[in-house]
């Protein structure tokens, strides 16, 4: 087994990122973040009919921009590998409709977008391919109205709620090879400490978190200062601190290296986005667009992409369930060919 | 860890609750939209010909348009984050909940899409009231015939 | 039928009752609103929410809680003229101006706007 380390770690020799994408609408596009990104919308419709059409619009623009960055054509996709947070995965199929190439759709809540990237670079480590494009998408209002309240309702959300990304990113990667490479990556276990509350999503999801990146640290025999950069998809400024917790209790200390995608998405103070943000597209239009970006300006060399998932149901909630989570670790690094 | 021990560790490091400040939101809030729904009672006290006992109901229908068209235009849910039970309380909060679902659902059409889930957060209050109405009724009725 | 001023202060501390449940028992609008409607259901049947709306007015008539009592009222009228089964047929009899109106609006309202999100 020489592609595995440790325990649930896979390590890659030949898998580069070649291109990838990111699109967001309109709160992002009011946040920090703004210049990170290739493509902008104000208006959360994007022209469409619903809100649906309008994620499923984001992620067919995600694909577009990553594959025309390649300079790619769409038939030269040997495999996508698409999930989002709706019922039955269907941004991710009708993409998948539209792209047209051999699909694999795929469910892990927030946490898809490093599931993706992590099985797209086994299809291309094993030889199973030139090109795999592994991406996701969240819209808040599609979110909303699925798990929680139709969007015009007047309930008054706890400040422990977070805000769904409304966006999409998508990334290739490819046996030919690019200064970016994704290195390894740790596929995560299911966590569940008894919460139960919906409006909770980072007291859920910091334990799969802390995990993954212990299991990530033990497996590599890496330190979290090895890395210029640790980002939690969606943990959000509840989830934050209880992590460094768990982990510090684990004798693995995250210090300035660490941050989370939620969190530097929007500007909490300026927007009302009450604990974060949160959403498959959290974690991809952060790290598809502002950490790719710092990669390639050499800003940055060594990170590890957490992200975190809670894996509930709105039945499952209601019948009185806790909410299990998982996290998946992707390591990407800048290797000079 | 276990679940209990990661309960508290949770809780102690969660954001708190602004309780007070929500409290007093809630209770200017909500008692102002009583003294506006005190403004309708009396004026059609005054001007048409309602009495005290009949009053109840036309008051509560210009609430419930007024509550249904804010939600329509996208103002209600930014009143309800801010004043939380404040407007969720009065029956303006039944309106608002009726209406957003109906709104909703717009999309999957008119029959399955409104019909079939206008009730969807309003339902249970209808439900609840009816039944707990039936048993109370139910016990005095028998109560009065012994 | 109640004052500005009683109206505002009733309703008020109705609303607060509803958010200290939301806030520190920590359950659902919906399930505030459930309860509430039933205490309203349980003071009628108490013969204490109609002297609550002599005094308050629309503090007491506004809130959810008069939704119960006006389903108790209705049953208790009917069952008063025709007997037990006056319960069953009373009851939406008063809240009907209500329901009829959250129904109506709710649906036109459907028609004419898109939700904002």
């Amino acid at each position: 087994m020489k592609n595995k380390v440790g325990k649930q770690t896979l390590k890659f020799s030949n898998v580069s990122i070649l291109s990838s994408s990111s699109v967001v609408g309109e709160m992002e596009a009011q946040g920090p973040l703004t210049k990170e990104f290739d493509e902008l919308y104000d208006d959360q419709y994007m022209g469409k009919d619903s809100w649906e059409k309008a994620e499923l619009f984001l992620l067919e623009r995600s694909l577009d921009i990553a594959i025309k960055k390649a300079n790619l054509s769409k038939t030269d996709i040997d495999y996508y590998l698409a999930g989002d947070l709706l019922n039955q995965n269907i941004s991710a199929g009708f993409s998948a409709r539209t792209l047209g190439q051999p699909f694999l759709g795929i469910y892990g809540a927030c946490s898809t977008s490093m599931e993706g990237l992590t099985i797209a670079s086994t299809l291309i480590e094993g030889g199973f391919g030139k090109y795999a494009m592994a991406a996701v998408s969240s819209h808040n209002a599609t979110a909303e109205r699925q798990y929680r309240y139709p969007t015009e309702y007047g309930g008054q959300k706890p400040v422990t709620a977070q805000y769904t990304v409304t966006g999409a990113g998508a990334v290739i990667v490819s046996t030919v090879p690019s200064n970016i490479k994704v290195t390894y990556a740790t596929i995560g276990k299911i966590q569940d400490l008894g919460i139960k509350n919906p409006f909770d999503m980072g007291s859920a999801m910091a334990p799969a978190a802390a995990d993954t990146i212990a299991v990530h640290m033990r497996d590599t025999g890496r330190q979290p200062s090895d890395y210029d950069l640790i980002l939690t998809g969606d943990l959000a400024s509840v989830g934050y601190p209880i992590v460094k917790e768990l982990l510090k209790r684990d004798g693995i200390i995250l210090g300035t290296e660490y941050n989370d995608c939620g969190l530097l998405i929007y500007d909490r103070e300026r927007q009302q986005v009450f604990a974060g943000g949160s959403g498959c597209a959290s974690c991809a239009t952060v790290t598809y667009g502002y950490v790719m970006n710092q990669l390639s300006k050499k800003k940055l060399n060594k990170v590890l992409i957490v992200a975190t998932g809670a894996l509930l149901s709105p039945v499952s909630y209601m019948q009185g369930e806790s909410v299990p989570c998982i996290a998946h670790a992707v390591a990407i690094e800048r290797k000079e060919n | 860890m276990q679940n209990s021990k990661y309960k508290s560790l949770s809780k102690q490091l969660a954001p708190k609750t602004p309780i007070l400040r929500n409290c007093v939101v809630a209770f200017l809030v909500g008692g102002l939209i009583c003294v506006f729904g005190q403004f309708i009672q009396n004026i059609f006290l005054k001007h048409f010909n309602f009495t005290a006992e009949t009053v109840g109901s036309p008051t509560v229908a210009v609430l419930i348009f007024i509550a249904a068209l804010l939600t329509g235009l996208g103002v209600y849910d930014k009143l309800g984050q801010f004043a939380g039970a404040g407007s969720a309380v009065p029956v303006t909060g039944f309106a608002n909940s009726i209406t957003s679902a109906a709104m909703e659902h717009r999309s999957e059409g008119l029959v399955l899409g409104v019909g079939g889930n206008m009730f969807k957060l309003a339902g249970s209050v209808i439900v609840f009231g009816v039944v707990a109405a039936f048993f109370i009724a139910l016990i005095k009725t028998l109560w009065g015939m012994f | 039928m109640g004052t500005y001023w009683t109206a505002f202060y009733v309703g008020g501390l109705i609303c607060v009752f509803g958010q200290l449940m939301i806030d520190v028992i920590k359950l659902t609008p919906a399930h505030v609103m459930a309860t509430l409607v039933v205490i309203g259901a349980v003071l009628d049947g108490l013969g204490l929410y109609e002297p609550l709306i002599k005094y308050a007015g629309a503090g007491a008539t506004v809130p959810i809680t008069s939704f119960g009592n006006s389903l108790v009222h209705g049953a208790m009228l009917e069952a008063e003229r025709n007997g037990i089964v006056g319960i069953i047929t009373g009851i939406f009899e008063v809240t009907s101006a209500g329901i009829s109106s959250a129904i109506i609006f709710g649906f036109l309202i459907s028609l004419i706007f898109k939700p904002k999100g």
